[in-house]
């Protein structure tokens, strides 16, 4: 059972990473910051209790294989990567820039740890089934997890891969969806509407569970549970908020796709760490 | 090369792959094979009953069967995925692109049923820019062999390669003009045949067509010198062999059942422009769909028949002493 203790830390963390990824996107001038922002706590969750890795030795053959499917996300992973030790803080300021590591979307050759190469939508969930299917027929006993956004739920690759993986009883995947509602265009079921999102899952041979994605103990319990499931893939549906922990850009899908400029991020950043103040105190 | 293109045996390019596929599935356990619905007409099916554990079928589902592919080759297997080459590398392009070529995994990519030669099927099932859909992307080496004895050799070649790699084969059976002994390493061009005096025209012929580039050398042989070369290899290209020959004959022929944009001859006259301009003729298909028909009267009104080959040789060497 996780401890009281353990969980502030993980949400501390989701914080520390929340501020990483804000002031990584104003020195970058370009990229996504609701979602990165929105995923921050299930990031910290994986990174700093879920995942089974060592950040010293990313190639390690028993590692928890995680691949992002939805690769315009990748600044959270970057700051969940480097605050978890995989490489220096300051990296993560090389975001978007000529010759870094850390590419605009990710790059698995690029970057030691980075499972693969993503950013084009609806790919990720067939990449982690071959995978997973792989591991599977050696007997390998990593899991492997795969996050998705909901906008690419509109994608025909995405629904190829739920079919096989549903059809071949991929036990060993656990996939994660960022339902935050929303897509470049506006909100997705204004967009494409994808509901009823567990059904359709449930119709393709998936185990699914539903969370809010921003409690640290539903998301580890969620795993947990994923882990028990024997004969299904499971999908966690993690509700999320888009922009979390910024109040001015909750929920406001035009922050889909647009960084803040300097005085934005400045009130950014001071929110973020009202916040961070308010879990340490709350826990103390 | 026989002089009597009558004894030469027949056979499907894809058989070669097939055979190949059987005994790597012996010789090498990490190899698996994947299917979208079609492990008869794409040759897996001896494979998928002697190793069913390592037959994964995917279904219609060509963007899955890339990405799949590439989940597996990241695990650390050697996955071949077979279809139809309008279907992939057609329509799983980008997955191809993304998660195959930019993740730089060894998937080894069989394209069936491409060129004209796909017959009554009509123009959705003829695969005419394959080649030029592969060949634009890093680290893909493309392979088109010339016929069943050389698509085995490719297919074990592509294995043992670490990288991703496109074959290209063909749904008719055609001539068997390599043995068993002929050379084979992926990047090396293979001369097919060389007339008794200096060159004034090389050939670079590629896929089962070269058949009818010798045929066209053979109708010459006494009317004007020529090499004709077997280009195997797309890319990377043996530009060392091209280069050697374009020089010594001043005029050159690229002959292949596919578009003339982007394909075989577009890479050669890359590599001449850059290196070495010389006059060149481009059999092949000029801009256009096919259609519906047999073979050889698509091979003949599309202009890739021996006559059209040596209609080709000639113009170009007359064009030397314009």
């Amino acid at each position: 059972m996780i401890t009281q203790q353990k969980i502030k830390e993980i949400e501390l963390q989701a914080e520390a990473i929340r501020e990483t990824i804000v002031q990584m996107l104003v020195a970058a001038g370009s990229g996504h910051t609701a979602g990165p922002l929105g995923m921050a706590d299930i990031f910290a969750a994986f990174y700093f209790y879920i995942l089974n890795h060592d950040p010293k030795n990313p190639q390690w053959q028993e590692r928890d294989r995680l691949m992002l499917s939805n690769g315009h996300i990748v600044p959270v992973r970057y700051a969940a990567m480097a605050h978890a030790g995989y490489f220096p803080i300051e990296e993560c300021l090389t975001l978007r820039k000529f010759g870094s590591r850390l590419q605009g979307h990710p790059e698995r050759l690029r970057l030691p740890g980075m499972e693969t190469t993503s950013g084009p939508l609806g790919s990720g969930l067939g990449q982690a089934s071959g995978y997973a299917y792989g591991a599977r027929m050696d007997g390998s006993k990593f899991r492997v997890y795969c996050f998705m956004s909901d906008g690419e739920q509109d994608a025909g690759n995405t629904w190829e891969a739920a079919m096989f993986a549903g059809a071949n009883k991929l036990s060993n995947l656990t996939a994660v969806i960022d339902r935050n509602n929303i897509q470049i265009n506006g909100m997705t079921e204004d967009v494409m509407p994808l509901e009823n999102l567990r059904a359709k899952y449930e119709a393709f041979g998936w185990h699914v569970l539903e969370i809010d994605g921003h409690n640290i103990s539903a998301i580890i319990s969620a795993v947990e549970q994923a882990k028990a499931i024997y004969e299904k893939p499971t999908l966690i549906l993690a509700h999320n908020i888009p922009g979390k922990g910024v109040k001015e850009i909750e929920f406001d899908y035009r922050w889909h796709g647009k960084t803040p400029n300097k005085e934005e991020a400045a009130r950014f950043l001071a929110e973020l760490r009202t916040m961070k103040g308010k879990i340490q105190s709350e826990h103390e | 090369m026989s002089n009597n293109k009558n004894i030469l045996k027949l056979a499907y390019t894809r058989d070669g792959f097939g055979r190949a596929l059987l005994e790597l599935g012996e010789s090498n356990p990490n190899v698996v094979a994947l299917c979208a619905d079609l492990a008869e007409s794409t040759r897996m099916l001896a494979f998928k009953e002697k190793y069913p554990e390592r037959y994964i079928e995917l279904g219609v589902a060509e963007q899955n069967m890339a990405t799949v592919a590439s989940g597996l080759a990241n695990y650390g297997k050697i996955p071949f995925m077979a279809s139809y080459a309008t279907f992939s590398p057609g329509r799983n392009n980008e997955q191809i692109r993304t998660t195959i070529s930019l993740n730089n995994l060894g998937v080894k990519i069989v394209g069936s049923h491409a060129g004209l030669s796909v017959g009554p099927d009509g123009a959705t099932h003829q695969a005419l820019e394959d080649i030029a859909l592969m060949r634009v992307q890093p680290n893909m080496t493309v392979i088109s062999p010339c016929d069943e004895e050389e698509a085995y050799k490719a297919t074990l070649a592509a294995a043992a390669h670490p990288g991703p790699v496109y074959i290209r084969l063909a749904r008719e059976k055609t001539p068997v003009m390599t043995t068993k002994e002929t050379a084979f390493e992926i990047g090396k061009a293979n001369i097919m045949w060389e007339a008794d005096h200096a060159p004034e025209v090389v050939v670079f012929a590629t896929g089962p067509l070269l058949h009818n580039a010798l045929l066209a050398a053979k109708e010459l042989e006494h009317a004007v010198p020529v090499v004709v070369i077997n280009i195997h290899t797309i890319k990377p290209l043996d530009a060392d062999t091209i280069l050697k020959y374009a020089k010594e004959a001043g005029a050159v022929v690229t002959v292949e059942e596919h578009q003339i944009a982007g394909g075989l001859g577009s890479a050669v006259a890359e590599v001449l422009a850059a290196h070495c301009p010389v006059h060149m003729e481009f059999v092949g298909v000029q801009d256009s769909f096919g259609q519906s028909g047999e073979p050889k009267e698509l091979i003949d009104y599309y202009g890739m028949a021996p006559s059209h080959i040596a209609a080709a040789i000639r113009k170009a060497r007359a064009r030397k002493s314009a």
